[in-house]
C-alpha cells in the first residue's frame, strides 16, 4: 500500500503512539483488503462505548490510548451503557456506572463528543452524497450509504477510533463505485403498515442477502423513520451496508442479473412471527435506532392520560430529548408512566441485570439481537400492539 | 528455514510454535484469565496459547474479539507471535492494539511446514518466520 510522506511519519510515531498505533491499524486493514492508499474522511462514528459491550479490555485499552491520542476530525460516540445523567434514579448497577463513565472520560479526553447516539444524522450530523466518512455503528453505516449517499465500510469500533485520529481511512469496499451496485432485488408486493413491518422487511431481506448490496422495488409511502428502521434491521440480520429503494435513494445501480425475490403478505406474518418469542413483557422499549422527535411525539399521543401497566423506556439522543422535555412531550410520557431515556438504548445497556426477562419492541433490530445480548424474550409488534 | 510473508503487525519476538489447522475466535474461545482454549470442539481444547506462537489459518467472531486479544495480553496469557494464513480484522487489530507482532501469506505454503512444538520467530516489521528447528 502507497503512503505519503505525511502518513509514513505518523506511523513512524511524530504525532505520539496512539496515532503511530492508528496508522498500524490502517496499514493492516488496508493490506487485508487489497487497498492501494489512504484517503481523508471527513467525519468519524465510534462503536464499543458500553461497558457492556467493551469489558475491562476495553477500559485500559481506552485509557492508554487516551494518554496521547487526539481526534483530527468531527467524531462522535455510539450509545453507551446507561442514561448519563439519570442512571441512579433507574436502577443502573452503580459498579458498571463507575466503569461506563470511565470509557466516556476517555473518549472526551481523545475529542471526541460524547453524542451517544447511534442515530447521528437525526441530531445534524448529515454527510452529503459521495462524501467519505469512517462510521460503526451499522445501522447508521447502512443509512448514511444509503439514505444520504455518503461513503463508508462498516468499521468497528477502533478502526472508527484510529480514522478520528488520523482522518483517514483505506480505499476499498464501499468508498469505491464499483462495490456500490445490488445483486439482490427484493419486490417488495406486501403492504407494509408501519415502522414494525419495515423491520421485518430488513430481517428477512437482511438474512438472505448477508452482506451484498440489496435493492428493493415496490415500496411507496413511507417516512424518514420507516427507512431508518429497515436499513437497521438489515444491517442486523445481514451485514448488509448498502440498500437502494427504486425511485427514493440517492443511488440506484443493480448488476445485469440479480438475485429477484418476492416479499410478500406471506413472508411478512412468518418473519413477524418468528421475531415473537413472548406473549408479555415487564419492560417496553423503544427508540432502536433512536427515536426522532416526531416518533416520540407519536408515543405521546399514545399514552397521553393513560397509566401503563408496564415500564416503557424510549431510548433517545440527549439532544432529541431535550426538545421532547421543551414541547411537555417528556413530560406527557412520564405521567404515564414512560421515561425517555439518553445516551442508551435496550440493547447496549444492561436490562438483564435490571430484573427484566421480557421486552416489546416496534424494532427488527431490537428484535433480532435482545434474545442473544440481552436474554431476552421479546414481544414484537407495531407501536399500538406494545403499548397496549 | 526463513520464510518471507506479509508484515500485519509490526515487533520481533519466537518462541514454540502451536500450530491448529481451524480458525480461532478469540471471544469465547479462548479463556482470557488462563489463555486455554476451552471449546471443547475446537483442535487445540485445553492447550494454552499463552507463550507461544500461534498459528492458525484466520480469525472468526465478533469484532469485540479484538479486545480479547487485548485482555489475554493484560493477563499475561497472550501468545508471544501470530502467524496466519491469511489475516482478517479482528485478528490484526486485536495483534496490534496488544503489541503482538504478526506476519501473514507466507510464500510455498510455508505454513503448512511449521509444526506444533517447532521453534519460530517472527519478525512484524519486515514480514518473516524464521524457523529454528
Amino acid at each position: 500500500m502507497h503512503l505519503s510522506r505525511e502518513e509514513e511519519d505518523i506511523l513512524e510515531g511524530e504525532n505520539g503512539a496512539a496515532a503511530a498505533k492508528s496508522m498500524e491499524i490502517l496499514l493492516a486493514i488496508g493490506k487485508i483488503f487489497g487497498a492501494e492508499k489512504l484517503i481523508p474522511v471527513t467525519s468519524s462514528q465510534i462503536s464499543g462505548v458500553s461497558y457492556k459491550t467493551v469489558g475491562d479490555a476495553g477500559i485500559e485499552f481506552l485509557e492508554s490510548f487516551a494518554k496521547d491520542g487526539r481526534v483530527r476530525i468531527p467524531s462522535y460516540l455510539n450509545p453507551c451503557g446507561m442514561d448519563l445523567e439519570e442512571w441512579k434514579g433507574m436502577g443502573f448497577p452503580k459498579d458498571f456506572a463507575r466503569k461506563q463513565l470511565r470509557i466516556i472520560q476517555a473518549y472526551k479526553k481523545m475529542g471526541v463528543e460524547p453524542t451517544c447516539t447511534c442515530a447521528p444524522y437525526l441530531i445534524g450530523i448529515l454527510p452529503k452524497k459521495g462524501e467519505h466518512i469512517a462510521w460503526s455503528e451499522s445501522s447508521a453505516v447502512i443509512f448514511a450509504n444509503s439514505a444520504l449517499g455518503a461513503r463508508t465500510n462498516r468499521e468497528s469500533g477502533i478502526s472508527a477510533l484510529a480514522s478520528a485520529i488520523t482522518g483517514k481511512t483505506p480505499y476499498f469496499g464501499y468508498h469505491l463505485d464499483e462495490n456500490r451496485i445490488a445483486e439482490v432485488v427484493f419486490n417488495v408486493k406486501a403492504k407494509l403498515g408501519e415502522m414494525s413491518d419495515f423491520g421485518a422487511l430488513g430481517i428477512y431481506a437482511g438474512g438472505i442477502a448477508k452482506q451484498r448490496v440489496v435493492a428493493f422495488e415496490g415500496i411507496e409511502d413511507f417516512t424518514v423513520d420507516e427507512v431508518k428502521a429497515l436499513g437497521a434491521a438489515l444491517a442486523a440480520s445481514g451485514s448488509v451496508a448498502l440498500f437502494f429503494i427504486e425511485g427514493v435513494t440517492p443511488e440506484w445501480r443493480v448488476v445485469d442479473k440479480p438475485e429477484r425475490i418476492e416479499f410478500g403478505g406471506r413472508e411478512l406474518k412468518e418473519t413477524r412471527e418468528s421475531l415473537n418469542s413472548s406473549k408479555d413483557a415487564e419492560l417496553i422499549a423503544i427508540g432502536c435506532p433512536h427515536c426522532s422527535l416526531e416518533e416520540i411525539r407519536e408515543i405521546a399521543e399514545k399514552v397521553r392520560g393513560k397509566k401503563l401497566r408496564r415500564k416503557l423506556w424510549v431510548c433517545t439522543a440527549r439532544k432529541i430529548k431535550k426538545k421532547a422535555d421543551k414541547l411537555g412531550l417528556t413530560k406527557i410520557i412520564e405521567e404515564a408512566g414512560g421515561k425517555v431515556v439518553s445516551d442508551t438504548c435496550m440493547v447496549v445497556s444492561p436490562i438483564e441485570e435490571m430484573n427484566f426477562r421480557r421486552t416489546a419492541v416496534n424494532s427488527g433490530k431490537a428484535a433480532h439481537y435482545l434474545p442473544s445480548f440481552c436474554k431476552q424474550r421479546v414481544l414484537f409488534g407495531s407501536l399500538k400492539d406494545i403499548l397496549e | 528455514m526463513r520464510i518471507k510473508g506479509r508484515a500485519i503487525s509490526s515487533g520481533k519476538a519466537g518462541g514454540e510454535a502451536l500450530v491448529s489447522n481451524e480458525a480461532i475466535s478469540f471471544l469465547g474461545e479462548v479463556d482470557t484469565k488462563t489463555g486455554i482454549v476451552v471449546n471443547p470442539k475446537h483442535p487445540l481444547f485445553r492447550k494454552s496459547v499463552a507463550g507461544k506462537v500461534l498459528l492458525f489459518p484466520r480469525g472468526r467472531g465478533s469484532t469485540v474479539g479484538s479486545y480479547a486479544i487485548y485482555q489475554l495480553k493484560k493477563n499475561g496469557k497472550a501468545p508471544k507471535a501470530i502467524v496466519n494464513e491469511e489475516a482478517e480484522v479482528i485478528v490484526a487489530v486485536g495483534a496490534i492494539i496488544s503489541g503482538i507482532p504478526m506476519v501473514d501469506k507466507l510464500e510455498r505454503r510455508g505454513f503448512k511446514l511449521i509444526k506444533s512444538g517447532s521453534k519460530v520467530v517472527v519478525d512484524g516489521d519486515k514480514g518473516i518466520v524464521e524457523v529454528l528447528k
